[in-house]
């Protein structure tokens, strides 16, 4: 019995490129949620991270609302930031990057996947609080609404973004100052667009303008940043 | 069983192989057709992982050209890695997953289907019946070799490029390994590979490649 199994060739059948994608997506979340120290630890950052600045700043209402979209936003980024040389690290020590490079399905849609996951770890949770620190800072429904919006798209834009600033210093030593300096000058856009439109609303216009201008960049992001990243894990690996 | 059947071969045509500014193999060439174990020898450092991440496509060559069935693989891209199962010295796992969710994953890079059965059963002929449901993390250095090495049970590509796939296996492991690639390339595989131990192996060409000579 042990003899057969040695040598028979077994009978496989393959798979479609949607079925592997949604087991990289899936294998991220579970690796990510067996070890939630990872996440959970970028979740309390921002919360906390944000809290602070009411504390600091004085019980003046006017003041707090006017400060709160750059606040949350910038808070939001450094949490986003902060993750980011994890991304493809664990993949590169231990072996994965080398296989996921090497599976049949494009290198291109398997980093946008990655970029997913990072997103729905780090980001998404986020998206969710956001809007109950909002109240803290004594901001109006419509302009939580906008900050909920306005994060949910800009988020993933940072992921995109960060993911190539991830992917250019793998293997290299310190990488968590580096990545910040490449990468946040790429996310100034997202965070003029993301804060520009809740602070439109605050004043009562329309955040649809700030709003467009960030599905724009987000645009861009979805299509160049997977390319990008892809080809700079070429070039770690070799 | 489909792409045992058919025809395939490897061709590395004047391979030159540089790792920073050192010379490490130059005009390279070979070809394997179905049937052949190339065994590649050499003292640490000659090249012979640089040489197997060549043929992977990992790295590039300095100079020359790798061919699967007389296309160069760059070209190729991702139809060529439907042919390839590279088990290199990183083990390609993660630790926090047990090990059927990581050859759960493996297999789903390469675009296999996991049947559950089949890779319990795998594991279980390995000597793995016991760590089944540990985070792969529990395991020793010789269980989670197994783990990585059990996808070649569970995977149907023709062409094995294998990076001292002995370490870390005891007598018995080593001998199920060897007698699968024996039966793998007798049914028509092509396998690539480096140890540092004395093997002879039972295959229908067999042939050895010193880097360092």
């Amino acid at each position: 019995m042990v003899e057969t199994i040695l040598v028979k060739v077994l009978d496989v059948k393959q798979l479609g490129t949607f079925s592997v994608l949604y087991r990289i997506l899936a294998r991220d979340i579970k690796v990510a949620l067996r070890r939630q120290s990872d996440v959970t630890a970028v979740f309390f950052f921002f919360i906390i991270a944000a809290s602070l600045f009411p504390l600091g700043s004085g019980a003046d209402p006017k003041l707090l609302s006017a400060m709160a979209p750059s606040v949350l936003w910038v808070t939001a980024l450094l949490s986003c930031m902060l993750s980011l040389s994890r991304m493809y690290a664990s993949d590169h020590a231990d072996g994965t990057l080398e296989q996921i490079m090497m599976s049949n399905q494009p290198t291109v849609l398997i980093v946008l996947m990655k970029i997913l996951a990072h997103w729905v770890l780090s980001s998404l949770p986020l998206v969710f609080v956001a809007p109950l620190i909002g109240i803290q800072f004594n901001l109006g429904s419509a302009e939580l609404q906008t900050l909920a919006v306005s994060l949910l798209m800009g988020t993933l834009a940072l992921s995109l973004i960060g993911s190539i600033g991830a992917a250019l210093t793998l293997g290299i030593r310190g990488t968590g100052v580096l990545i910040a300096i490449l990468v946040l000058p790429l996310y100034i856009p997202v965070l003029v667009f993301g804060a520009g439109a809740v602070n439109a609303v605050s004043i009562g216009m329309s955040p649809n303008g700030a709003l467009s201008l960030l599905g724009a960049v987000l645009a861009m992001a979805i299509v160049f940043a997977p390319l990008a990243s892809a080809a700079a894990l070429k070039i770690a690996l070799e | 069983m489909g792409f045992l059947a058919s025809n395939h071969v490897l061709t590395a045509d004047n391979l030159v192989g540089v790792r920073g500014e050192r010379l490490l193999f130059e005009k390279l060439s070979f070809e394997l057709t179905n049937g052949t174990v190339l065994y590649l020898q050499g003292a640490n450092g000659t090249g012979k992982t640089t040489l197997l991440r060549t043929i992977c496509g990992l790295s590039r060559p300095y100079k020359g050209s790798v061919s699967w069935n007389s296309e160069n693989i760059d070209g190729l891209a991702e139809e060529y890695y439907r042919h390839v199962l590279y088990i290199g010295h990183l083990p390609g796992i993660k630790e926090d997953l047990t090990a059927l969710e990581n050859l759960q994953f493996s297999l789903a890079l390469t675009g296999t289907q996991f049947n559950f059965s089949q890779a319990t059963k795998v594991l279980e002929t390995l000597g793995l019946a016991k760590g089944l449901n540990l985070p792969t993390r529990m395991l020793s250095q010789g269980q989670k070799r197994r783990v990585v090495l059990a996808r070649l049970w569970l995977q149907d590509l023709p062409l094995w490029v294998l990076d001292e796939p002995f370490t870390a296996l005891d007598a018995n492991a080593t001998n199920m390994l060897k007698q699968k690639i024996e039966a793998f390339a007798n049914a028509g595989g092509i396998v690539v590979m480096t140890t540092h131990q004395e093997v002879t192996m039972n295959v229908p060409k067999f042939e050895q490649l010193r880097l360092d000579a």
